[in-house]
């Protein structure tokens, strides 16, 4: 998988939990610029996100998945760790 | 064969066209499909937002959900009102409540559970959470200390729900508890004299009883539901631990689907006939090229998929739903098969119809509908073919049609699974439904032979017996009043609460139409619901099973509630009827008993009739009958 095409899939998740275009999707979208990005939207994306990816988020990542890029980077990473990139 | 190119597609960048076009229908299709394919949260989020968009051009209906429970549940929501939109056409507005407030919620009369008046409500409530000593504490406790906790739980139960009862006419589910995945005293639990397991399950078992006492309450086994599909894989400790969610991203779905296959006959959305296939159906084989000997339905495997495919069949037969085959076939080919093939579960008897030609699929839909006197809308369709499955569901969009995974031995599962075969209650009638429509055949048969409709009346030896509706038979009442779309004035839907609320409302009357006849007894299929107004008494539903409509039985119902209203000292008798597209049938009952029209308002129209004037008479050839209890019950609400 390519990761332009994981990008498309991630943007997609984004758009959807927080009701707002694909191209108002960006590297710095987060909760001080979404306006729907509340606590419970916030819990929706980790469910969405891990049933979309196939991942599990640990504890402390929960909290730290609050930007798009971050969210993004972990996402890259725990694929590695996964073994699921190729 | 139809071009693959035409089939529905889940691709969004389709739906996106399709909406841009307003080709709404399409749209709703291609959303169906993505739904099966992705059944997620975010793709419900996006089933939402187009619900949205076609919201001027597709008629949905608004419910109202309150979900009372100790845990997170925020992340279901999406999920629940993407599925009830596209399974029911529901509009679910859902509400929670505070953590753990679920026991003010129901004892404070105006806390918000109330002023949101919902039209069910799902109170989903953790031992862990209610019962801490039960659930961690377990190995700690003595006989007595388990004994009192079990006790206090149920007392609670008991309390909230009989609360919730006289507070509210919503329906609600009440989950059970769940079982830990291991017993705090480890495998001590299975050999020692007291039990964690065994207490968990007394306290279900309370809630099933407590649950089962009370109209329109009705007991959620989530127990049963984590064991269905694993309880280590059910959970996620992660996010329990941290933000009170104890299900895991992957068993979100699971929950939804249970809690829709509740609230869709809670709602009255259900299918009331199974339309099936044959050939690859309900046998391995096609009889037409293998013969009757090459085809399999016997224990043995392959035949053993189709034979279980047949078990189900019967068990929904067994639930009130009929029978019927639609089939590309020679009819004499099929037939000699449902009737004397050795391996066959299923019998002429069996089917209420049955059309094996080599006409459209739809086509045959649409006859077998027409003669068994239901909506197209009341029929499920079930066939191994998807290209048969996608037309039926472009040509006939009101069709249930169930969509059936690629590996045949999952069919059996698929069609127990689908929730508008599911029933909280099941009353005798539906026990016999399939009995009354092979009777309905003699009785149109009889009516051919007679020279006049009269004729037929005097004939037909009907008895009429009318009683006020009771607690046993609320149910049925129910049923009726959510059901029947043809003679139906008013169209008012009663879900069991509401119509046992009504049972205690003073100067309302809730009456049941028992009819007989010489071929056999029909059981409840009519109900009148009035209500007293000074010196109006008003009819608020007036609604006849399609079994019985045409035989004058609205007349004889009619002369009993004239009757009854004059005796209580009402002047007048009123009624509204609000047309629908189906209640054709009952447009012109008003007017053709005398009834004068008051207003016209919006298509809809009142009409009264002055008790003083002559009476409304039983037809001669009706015997009616009713219950003198009633009679003495109506003078005292009327007063």
């Amino acid at each position: 998988m390519t990761p332009s095409i994981a990008s498309d899939q991630l943007k997609q998740v984004f758009a959807d939990v927080f009701e707002i275009g694909v191209n108002e999707v960006r590297p710095d979208s987060s909760p001080d610029n979404v306006e729907t990005w509340d606590s419970t939207r916030h819990l929706n994306l980790v469910v969405a996100l891990e049933q979309e990816f196939g991942v599990q988020f640990e504890p402390e990542e929960i909290e730290q998945l609050s930007s798009y890029g971050l969210v993004q980077a972990l996402l890259l990473e725990k694929r590695c760790l996964n073994g699921a990139r190729s | 064969m139809m071009p693959m190119a035409v089939w529905t597609s889940g691709n969004r960048d389709n739906i996106e066209r399709l909406l841009n076009q307003r080709c709404w229908n399409e749209a709703r299709l291609a959303l169906d499909t993505l739904w099966r394919e992705q059944r997620n949260t975010s793709t419900a989020q996006f089933i939402l937002t187009c619900y949205q968009r076609m919201r001027s051009a597709v008629s949905l209906q608004e419910r109202r959900i309150v979900i009372l429970r100790s845990f997170t549940v925020e992340p279901l929501v999406p999920m629940l009102r993407a599925a009830s939109v596209l399974l029911g056409g529901l509009d679910l507005i859902v509400r929670m409540g505070d953590f753990n407030s679920y026991a003010q919620e129901i004892i404070a009369a105006d806390s918000f559970l109330y002023r949101f008046d919902p039209h069910a409500v799902i109170l989903a409530i953790q031992a862990r959470d209610i019962a801490p000593e039960l659930w961690y504490g377990y190995a700690d406790l003595t006989e007595k200390q388990e004994a009192q906790a079990v006790e206090r739980v149920l007392r609670s139960f008991q309390d909230w729900i009989e609360t919730f009862r006289a507070r509210s006419t919503a329906s609600l589910l009440v989950h059970n508890f769940e079982q830990p995945d291991v017993s705090r005293q480890g495998l001590l639990d299975s050999v020692a004299r007291r039990s964690q397991i065994s207490a968990i399950q007394r306290l279900n078992e309370g809630i099933r009883q407590l649950a089962m006492t009370h109209a329109g309450v009705y007991p959620f086994d989530y127990d049963a539901l984590v064991a269905r599909h694993g309880r280590r894989g059910w959970h996620d400790d992660r996010k329990w631990l941290t933000v009170r969610f104890p299900i895991s991203s992957n068993s979100v779905v699971h929950l939804v689907e249970e809690w829709t296959r509740y609230l869709m006959p809670i709602f009255g959305k259900s299918v009331k006939v199974l339309v099936t296939d044959l050939d690859n159906t309900l046998w391995r084989g096609v009889v037409g090229e293998d013969g009757p000997a090459g085809i399999r339905m016997d224990e043995q495997y392959p035949g053993a998929i189709h034979r279980n495919v047949q078990r189900v069949l019967l068990d929904l037969h067994r639930r009130g739903i009929l029978l019927a085959v639609a089939s590309k076939n020679n009819e004499a080919d099929a037939l000699k098969v449902i009737e004397d093939h050795p391996d066959m579960l299923l019998r002429p008897q069996h089917f209420a119809a049955i059309r094996c030609n080599w006409l459209d699929k739809s086509q045959n839909l649409r006859s077998i509908a027409e003669e068994l006197n239901v909506g197209i809308d009341s029929l499920a369709f079930v066939d191994d073919s998807p290209v048969e499955r996608d037309l039926v569901r472009r040509q006939l969009p009101e069709v249930a049609v169930i969509e059936l995974p690629p590996d045949p031995i999952g069919y059996a599962r698929t069609l127990q699974e689908f929730p508008l075969f599911q029933r909280l209650s099941l009353s005798a009638e539906d026990q016999e439904r399939s009995r009354h429509y092979a009777v309905d055949r003699q009785r149109r048969q009889f009516k051919d032979q007679l020279g006049s409709l009269e004729e037929f009346f005097r004939q037909l030896q009907q008895q009429v017996e009318i009683f006020a509706t009771s607690r046993e038979t609320v149910p049925r009442v129910a049923q009726l009043t959510l059901k029947t779309n043809q003679f139906n004035l008013t169209n008012r839907r009663y879900t069991e609460g509401e119509v046992a609320a009504l049972l205690q409302t003073p100067g309302v009357n809730v009456y049941e139409v028992h009819v007989k006849d010489r071929f056999g007894d029909n059981g409840i299929v009519g109900v009148c619901i009035t209500r007293r107004n000074g010196p109006v008494c008003e009819i608020d539903t007036l609604l006849l099973s399609c079994r019985v409509i045409h035989r004058t039985v609205e007349t004889a119902v009619l002369s009993f509630v004239a009757h009854q209203s004059a005796r209580a000292g009402a002047g007048r008798l009123e009624g509204w009827f609000l047309p629908t597209q189906k209640n054709g049938p009952a447009k012109s009952f008003y007017p053709s008993h005398r009834f004068k029209l008051e207003c016209e308002k919006d298509g809809n129209s009142l009409w009264s009739l002055d008790l003083n004037g002559a009476a409304i008479e039983c037809p001669d050839w009706i015997s009616l009958g009713h219950e003198t209890q009633s009679s003495i019950r109506d003078t005292i609400h009327c007063q």
